[in-house]
């Protein structure tokens, strides 16, 4: 059987980074939820951290319900920024080199005492914009990418999928727009 | 929680690790990658989500038949599920708004933290002004909305 070449040029230029960087790094992603889920019981995102933070500095009612949580949090958010620099000063430095990761070539790369850093390209407008935006709509509608989007979609939660289905598609629609008005990067 | 198993904290600290690792090699923790996808030039994002999905999934209906608690906190082994309101439409669509102009969302900041990229900051101070700004204004109708605190 030989695949059509047409169809499989098709394919690969949807997937310019293939796919196995991807699929890796969300079965990990996974892992790192299923660990946590599984000592404890807690479905846990990672953007309830915002809230749980700022009962540290406000009294505010809705701060302070997640006094409880808020120390494990932190936790758990300092876990993530360890694990990525972990990541830069691997794979990303080249000391770990494996065929399923694939570089990319999006904004720049610096180094520090032998370690590949990364940085964006984005304008930082478009960062603080969003992250307020992001700040703002992840605590109004309960959860974010890996609320909603992993442990959510992982329960069946139907308030999750529906949830996840509306932010991708403002945000697929949101990026149209915003390129198709010549913003870049 | 004083109370808590002394293990509780280096477990969590532990699925953090993995997860930012995991962020980190799929290039989530760059704006320009999740730009990408929303712009239809690489699809590869949704292999991310799902894949962390299906192997949460996996764990959340096999752990409830293999044990009855979590280990560390004794709490019962249960799904993430959250009602249905008008403010999971309403933040959703604001959520997206954000995600598709920055590129970011919180647990992929974090992580774009760990990789290097200062220029972060921006979205990470941005995300906590937001929070802050809904926070201020919900704690007036708090008294009204007395449903208890999710684990999300």
């Amino acid at each position: 059987m030989v695949a059509d070449p047409v169809l499989l040029q098709a394919v690969a230029d949807l997937f310019p980074n293939g796919i196995s960087r991807y699929a890796v790094g969300g079965l990990l992603v996974g892992l790192g939820t299923v660990v946590i889920y599984a000592g404890t019981g807690i479905p846990a995102g990672a953007s309830t951290f915002l809230e749980s933070t700022l009962s540290y500095v406000s009294d505010r009612s809705r701060f302070q319900r997640y006094v409880g949580s808020r120390d494990w949090r932190l936790v758990f958010t300092a876990g993530i920024v360890l694990g990525a620099l972990a990541f830069a000063a691997t794979v990303q430095s080249g000391a770990i080199a494996t065929s399923l990761y694939e570089p990319g070539t999006t904004g720049r790369l610096y180094e520090v005492a032998g370690v590949t850093l990364w940085t964006t390209d984005v304008q930082p407008w478009r960062l603080f914009v969003g992250g307020i935006l992001v700040g703002i709509g992840t605590r109004i509608g309960k959860g974010c990418t890996s609320g909603h989007g992993v442990c959510g979609v992982g329960s069946a939660s139907r308030t999750s999928l529906v949830g996840v289905a509306t932010f991708l598609t403002v945000a697929i629609g949101t990026a149209q727009v915003v390129a198709a008005l010549g913003v870049s990067p | 929680m004083a109370d808590r198993h002394p293990l509780f904290k280096p477990l969590v600290f532990v699925g953090g690790l993995v997860f930012g690792f995991g962020l980190g090699f799929s290039h989530m923790a760059r704006p320009e990658v999740v730009l990408n996808f929303l712009q239809f030039e690489d699809l590869g994002l949704p292999f991310v989500m799902f894949g962390a999905a299906i192997v949460s999934g996996v764990a959340f209906a096999l752990l409830p038949r293999i044990r009855d608690a979590a280990p560390l906190t004794g709490s019962p082994y249960e799904r993430r599920l959250k009602p249905f309101d008008r403010n999971v439409l309403v933040g959703g669509a604001v959520f997206g708004v954000g995600w598709g102009l920055s590129g970011i969302c919180p647990g992929a900041a974090y992580a774009s933290l760990g990789v290097g990229n200062v220029a972060i900051l921006w979205a990470l101070g941005g995300m906590f002004v937001g929070a802050y700004a809904q926070g201020y204004w919900r704690s007036r109708s708090e008294s009204r909305d007395a449903a208890p605190a999710g684990a999300d």
